[in-house]
Formats: structure tokens, sequence, C-alpha cells
């Protein structure tokens, strides 16, 4: 498996990230760069591919059910992102992430723009909004605009916000159908790779 | 019962305020769970919330204390007792299944026109939602219970988390507990872990018995065939103990060809002898290796607990020992039970 090799190429004897423990932030980049060098892919796709796994993969269908809370329709979820760092600091006290602003730029365009000190929170923030929009149904365009110094300004464009038959979501996790099972899961050293 | 905080009567209508004139969609955006209740105690109308709760039928035109079953405060029998309460912290569910609890606050309408009535779900609020599948569309947003639901799916996931890491860690924690205890060529309990069960049987005070095996001619295997053979006698032992010895008995490797073993409960010395001779005939019975049998014996040394005042880990292997070098002195193959001076 690629992600375990990378991870044990970062550190000898790591075998995955465990969702619930703290680890430093050099071994994430070491761990990037040598799953970089394995699959011959810039680490830019790689953090986007991160962001994507985090919402499609069944491994960590409880993320993508938290993030659904944020609205009813992609719009609303866009228009709460700058809830998203205290939401996810509700859930898990010790993940602190950068701010996050967001600024409408017209009908169906906002612009997000995050605080610094999370590198590569742009790139995985593209991957999780591209995946949330299919989530929802819609049709948007996602452009990395820059992520100079850490902070990073995307631009998302709605172009139809009921393009195609989102994924179910209702409220209660215990009535869904949805397939709540999911657990936060490991990250993708661990688990499948994206 | 009284509210916590008891209140001044609610100054409904206070001199000099304009009555506020709320039209039902307004009202319904404000409060999808409200009911407005006339003077006579019937259901007028309701929010859009409430009417989805409902499954035996429209509320509107139904009596209130039909479809509701107030518990606290008491129970109202009539449009007056429910005035009574105004302003108060209600609790109340519906009569009919689910029996759906709801928390609530009621205010009288100028003129005596009735009641308006608010209801929210509470700490209920987890299995309502699922119950009657509500979505976030079904709750005004200055309400907090779909922050709530996120909260509680969050501790969830959270806390699922935590305890598959815990078992997670467990598990290699008891591997490695495992291994630490277990002697990895022959598969017994090692040095520790005897001592550590001799510890514990000596400090619960229990009775018990103790064998000490030693080989006999194993060094002469392990010179002339080589350590494979050696090795290969050792697990032939191994399965010796461990076909003669119960469950609860412990059957270590004390390191080279040194064993012990304790019997919990067993303090009958003559018992013991004849498991020493039935270990004993097993480990001489022949192990063919590359074309050659290999023939051993072993000497063993037994004590129990109740030769002792306080029986003491050392004193009692150290006995046992001195029982072994006996058997030994008296020809090998055999067992001696130690002599309690």
């Amino acid at each position: 498996m690629t992600g375990r090799a990378s991870a044990e190429a970062a550190q000898p004897g790591l075998t995955g990230f465990e969702a619930m423990l703290i680890y430093d932030d050099a071994l994430t980049g070491r761990v990037l760069d040598a799953l970089a060098e394995r699959t011959g892919l810039p680490r830019e796709m790689l953090l986007e591919d991160l962001g994507t796994y985090l919402v499609r993969h069944p491994n960590t269908e409880a993320i993508r059910r938290l993030l659904r809370f944020g609205g009813e329709t992609f719009a609303e979820f866009l228009h709460s992102l700058d809830d998203l760092p205290d939401r996810v600091g509700l859930a898990v006290p010790d993940l602190r992430l950068p701010s996050i602003e967001v600024r409408d730029l017209g009908p169906g365009q906002v612009l997000l723009s995050t605080g610094p000190g999370l590198p590569g929170y742009g790139q995985v923030l593209a991957g999780v909004l591209r995946a949330m929009a299919d989530d929802y149904g819609s049709l948007a365009l996602v452009v990395l605009l820059d992520c100079a110094g850490g902070a990073a300004r995307l631009s998302v464009t709605v172009a139809d916000a009921a393009f195609a038959e989102g994924r179910r979501f209702v409220l209660s996790a215990a009535a869904g159908t949805d397939g709540a099972s999911g657990g936060i899961g490991a990250g993708p050293a661990g688990g499948a790779a994206p | 019962m009284t509210a916590p905080f008891p209140r001044p009567p609610v100054p409904f209508a206070a001199a000099g305020t304009a009555a506020l004139s709320v039209g039902h969609e307004a009202l319904s955006l404000l409060m999808p769970m409200h009911v407005v209740v006339s003077s006579t105690g019937h259901i007028r109308s309701c929010g859009p919330t409430l009417a989805r709760l409902a499954r035996d039928g429209a509320l509107p035109g139904r009596r209130l204390l039909e479809v509701f079953e107030f518990q606290r405060p008491a129970a109202p029998s009539a449009m007056d007792d429910l005035m009574a309460v105004a302003g108060r912290r209600l609790s109340l569910r519906f009569r009919a299944p689910p029996r759906t609890g709801f928390k609530g606050l009621a205010v009288p309408l100028p003129g005596g026109q009735g009641a308006l009535l608010n209801l929210s779900f509470g700490i209920g609020a987890v299995a309502a939602v699922a119950e009657h599948g509500l979505t976030a569309g079904d709750f005004a947003p200055t309400d907090l219970t779909v922050e709530m639901l996120y909260l509680v799916e969050a501790k969830s996931a959270a806390m699922e988390e935590s305890r598959r890491l815990n078992r997670k860690l467990e598990g290699a924690r008891s591997a490695a507990e495992e291994q630490a205890l277990t002697d990895a060529l022959t598969g017994l309990r090692n040095r520790r872990a005897l001592e550590d069960t001799l510890a514990r049987l000596i400090g619960m005070g229990h009775r018990f018995g103790l064998m000490h095996i030693d080989l006999d001619r194993f060094k002469a295997v392990n010179d002339t065939l080589g350590h494979a053979a050696g090795d290969l006698v050792l697990g032939a032992v191994a399965a010796a103990l461990a076909a003669e010895v119960r469950d609860e008995d412990v059957a270590a490797r004390m390191g080279g060809d040194e064993f012990v073993l304790l019997f919990p409960g067993v303090t009958d010395t003559a018992r013991l002898e004849a498991v020493a001779r039935r270990i004993i005939a097993r480990i001489e019975e022949p192990v063919p290796f590359a074309g050659t049998d290999c023939r051993i014996s072993a000497s063993a040394g037994i004590t129990v607990s109740t030769f002792y005042d306080r029986p003491e880990a050392e004193q009692m292997l150290h006995d046992a020992d001195l029982a072994l070098y006996a058997s030994k002195r008296a020809g090998r193959g055999r067992a001696t039970v130690h002599e309690p001076g």
C-alpha cells in the first residue's frame, strides 16, 4: 500500500496516523513528500485528493455528515464555512483550524479567505469543497486563487445548484439510511489511498 | 412544582404597550411548533412542524387537553388551569404514540381570546428528530436544536474514534504482555510469568503445589546432535508438560533445561508425585531427530505451600531445588518431595 510505505519512509515504524492522536506537523510534511515521490503526483494534488477523500470515502462518512450540518443547500453550506473552525473545535477541541472568511462576490459566487498557519489548508479545502458540491448535487467551479504564506484564497462559483441528485442527508444519524456508520477514520497513510 | 427561579407574574399586555399583531404565517416562521388555543380550550391553529408531528390526524379543531398530556405543573383540566400556568415552564407530551415529549411555555392572548403555547423538544430532541424524520427546515434558524444534533453526532464520532483507538491499544498491550510472559522457544510461560503467579498465589493466601523439573542428559543431546535437536527436545518437553497440567496450572521454562510448575489448590504430595512420574515418563519417550532417537529423562523436586507457616517464594523455590537434587543423587528420573524441617 502506497500510504503505508510512505508513512514508513517518513518515519521508520510509522504505519499510519491515528485520528485522535497528535503528531508533529513536520512528520505530516515528510509523509506527503514520500507519498509524492512514490506516486509521482505533485503535493498540491495529493492534498486536494485528501480533501476529497475526507468527504467521499466511507471510512470518513462521519466527517461528511458533520459537514452537511452546515446547511441544507450548497450555497448555505458555503456561507456556513466561517463557522467551520468553531464547529471543528467543538467536535475535537485539540483541532484548531485557521479561520475562514466568506465574502459574496455576486449571485452564486463567493470568495473564501483563510487565515495562515496550516500549510496545505487551501488545497485540502478545495478538495473538500469540490466533493461537497457533488454531495449536494451542485455544479460548482472551485479555484484556488493563491495560497501565499499559508493563507489561501479560493473562489467558488455555483453554476447549477440542482445539477444532479445529491447524496441523501437526514438530520438523524439513527434514522438515516445514508450510511452514518463510518468513523472519523484513519488518514490516507493508514486507510486506503485516496 | 414551582419554577427553579420564581418569576414575577408576566406583565401580559402591560399598560402602555401596543399589542403586537402577528399573522399565522409569521408566527409559523418564528415558532414552527406553536399552538393557538381558543378560550374554549380548542386548538385553532398550529405551526407546520408540530402539524407534521401529529400522526393521529390534524390538530386544529381538537381539544388541547385531548391531544396533550400535561405532566408538570399538575395537569390542567380546563382552560382556566392553563391560564394559571401561563409563563411557567411546562412539561407535556402527546397522548398518542409515539408520545413525544415537549417543553412548553404558554401566554394568554389579549382580550381573553385564549392562549399561545410554544413547544420545543428539550433534551428529547435527538430521539424526536429520528422518530419524526425532521429536517433542518423544520426548525427556526434561531432554534439551536440542529446545532445540538451536530454536537451529539460530533461527540459520538469522536468517542467512537477514541474507542477504536483504545481497542487497538488494548490489543497491542495484551499482545505485548503475552509476549513478555511467554518463553519464545517453547511457548510455555517464562520466569517472569512464573514469579508473578507465585507472588500472587502467596499474596492471596492460596494453597498450591510447586514442582521444579530439571532435564537429565539434555546437555548430551545438545552437544552431540546440535542445538536444532536440543530445541526439538525442549519442544517435546513443553508438550509433555502441557499435556499433564490443568488449565489453571502454570508451566514455565526458567531458562536452559529447567522448568517450574505451579498447581493452585493442590497440596496433596502423593498426587503431585504421581503427576511428576507421568511427566517424567512422557519426557523419557524418545524424540526422533535426523534418523536417530534423542533420549532424555528428568528429575523433579516438589514442595507445597502448606509446609510453611508463611510461604515465601524464594524459600519454596529453594526447597523444591533441594528436593530436585535429592532426586538427581538418588539416580535421576524420579521425583522427591521436600521434607519440611
